[in-house]
């Protein structure tokens, strides 16, 4: 088999007593749609934060196309073609669509130490900012202020603004929350068309849509790798079914 | 939105015609305290401009910036002091000085964030006052008397007051042209970015710390060049002028201006400043109606006096 993507071995990560990732270990081979699905509190998310650097392991490696980036800075990870989008939208709130798009394009584009020309005035990172914005549709929203986005375009966007990185790698932590229904299909068809030029590691609740787009997947269930595999495989695991519903009344429990 | 924009730049305009011909209506009425009360202000305009720079566009709540208007001043000061009267040797240091100072503190608080932030530039301020009180042979706690202002070889005489005026009015112009180039530059949309939300710029390849450290620099060695100018106004330079209360006005005119918005903290120094003159002559108990009046404009205008311009025609 060659080379993975991405590489993780025996990933911890504790909070206090919690094991919120427990030696998790996961390869996802290049232009592999790869989804890690889990009931509330697996450790999704904490996985993800590692993945990019905003979270660093107790112990564990991660390697990037066989370098390891267990320690290297997040800023320096989007170098290397790792881009995130977050499970809560997290983007800049007080300036436009296409900036935040632009701002994205400009991380990747040398230094930003430039003082005096006008970065809004730049051709090559206001067509890039456009290119990205009209991949996901949201060409003519380009100069709309992010807050007056409604909540599926910030979705959208946050797509948008991990594709200007160019990365190899998307790392997407529930692109679908929140989503209605035909925002949601919006969104796979989205999906399913990205996956043709990058790999993507997807963290997602919606099981109608991890089951229709994933190549593989990997169920976590506290902090802990249960089951990896093709969807057919994992549909018919017995211990992914006994761990979906018996965790019901956990979740529950924990609110 | 468009009426809106309107108002803002109309008061602007306003305020720059103004101050451009002050020196003619002060010179046809005699009135050299208005000239010398605008000195003051367009100085100040100038420190508060340079900390809105790292407060309004780049988040970063510096509550120790009057430091900066001591070195600039004490720079000028205390080379006079040993006869070096040229303003080409002075200005220069002064602003290095201001650039090295801000580099240092700048290293060490944009380690933390918010209060911590807050609480750290505020001692290395009092820091730099306490040992500006301890310069035994410059003053210490009386200050220090300039005796010749800055001496730019006949190029321009600051002991004329006109002349002087004016080039406080350059620098200032000068820096707001200076500070609304970096907020548009590529430079100046990462600071902002961070402002808005760090979390996304790291995420998206922008190392943070280095960025806010630059900008840190900048607005320091502005605020700088606004002590020098100070101290030649005065004559005189003291720890005073670096005492916490002096960042703490300088906060206040940002505010009360507009933060983030270019223009905003020259109306909020001239507002501060003519309100300070004038209500301090009606009574000594001025600070009791200047206090309730900022707060009313800061409970409810949002984004100071220049946003309460931009809502003028909307609300």
């Amino acid at each position: 088999m060659a080379e993975p993507l991405l590489r993780v071995e025996k990933l911890v990560r504790r909070f206090g007593g919690i094991v919120a990732t427990d030696e998790v270990s996961l390869d996802v081979a290049k232009g592999e749609l790869h989804a890690i699905i889990g009931p509330n509190g697996a450790g999704k998310t904490t996985l993800i934060s590692q993945l990019t650097g905003q979270l660093l392991p107790n112990a564990g490696s991660i390697l990037l196309a066989g370098r390891d980036i267990t320690r290297v800075p997040a800023y320096r990870r989007s170098a290397l073609g790792l881009a995130r989008s977050f499970q809560i939208t997290s983007l800049l709130l007080d300036f436009t669509a296409a900036d935040n798009v632009a701002l994205a394009a400009q991380a990747h584009d040398g230094h930003s130490f430039h003082f005096w020309t006008n970065a809004r005035k730049v051709p090559h990172l206001r067509q890039a900012a456009h290119a990205a914005l009209d991949r996901v549709g949201l060409g003519p929203r380009a100069d709309v202020l992010v807050s007056r986005l409604s909540h599926g375009e910030q979705r959208e966007l946050e797509l948008a603004v991990a594709l200007a990185t160019r990365p190899q790698l998307l790392l997407l932590d529930e692109p679908m929350a929140g989503l209605g229904i035909t925002e949601s299909a919006r969104m796979v068809k989205l999906l399913q068309e990205l996956r043709r030029e990058v790999s993507i590691v997807l963290v997602e609740h919606d099981m109608d849509a991890v089951f229709a787009l994933a190549d593989r997947i990997t169920v976590l269930v506290y902090g802990r790798v249960i089951a990896s595999g093709t969807p057919t495989q994992i549909r018919g695991n017995e211990e992914v079914k006994r761990a979906y519903l018996g965790d019901q009344h956990a979740v529950t429990r924990h609110g | 939105m468009k009426a809106s924009l309107d108002a803002r730049y109309a008061v602007a305009a306003l305020v720059v015609v103004a101050l451009l011909v002050l020196p003619i209506y002060t010179s046809f009425s005699g009135n050299t305290f208005a000239l010398t009360l605008f000195t003051r202000i367009v100085i100040f305009a100038l420190a508060a401009a340079s900390l809105n720079l790292i407060m309004g566009y780049g988040g970063m709540m510096s509550f120790g910036h009057a430091a900066y208007l001591g070195i600039g001043g004490y720079a000028v000061g205390i080379l006079a002091a040993e006869g070096i009267g040229s303003g080409f040797i002075q200005w220069p240091v002064a602003l290095l000085a201001s650039a090295l100072f801000a580099l240092v503190i700048g290293a060490l608080s944009l380690r933390t964030r918010g209060v911590y932030f807050i609480m750290i530039t505020l001692a290395f301020a009092q820091m730099a006052y306490y040992v500006a009180s301890g310069l035994a042979r410059y003053g210490g706690d009386d200050g220090l008397t300039i005796y010749k202002r800055s001496d730019f070889a006949g190029l321009i005489n600051l002991s004329n007051r006109v002349q002087f005026y004016y080039l406080c009015l350059a620098c200032l112009f000068g820096g707001l042209y200076l500070i609304w180039r970096i907020v548009n530059s590529r430079f100046g949309l990462v600071v902002q970015g961070l402002r808005s939300n760090e979390a996304r710029m790291q995420a998206i390849g922008f190392p943070a710390t280095r960025y806010r450290l630059v900008c840190f620099v900048i607005s320091g060695t502005l605020c700088g060049l606004a002590g020098a100018l100070l101290a030649n106004n005065t004559d005189f330079v003291s720890p005073a002028v670096m005492y916490w209360t002096r960042s703490g006005d300088l906060m206040v005119m940002v505010i009360l201006g507009g933060m983030g918005s270019l223009f905003g903290p020259v109306i909020g120094a001239i507002v501060y400043l003519l309100l300070e003159e004038f209500l301090s002559q009606v009574t000594e108990y001025w600070a009791l109606i200047m206090g309730p009046l900022l707060l009313l404009i800061v409970l409810f205008g949002r984004g100071g006096i220049d946003g309460l311009l931009g809502r003028l025609r909307r609300g």
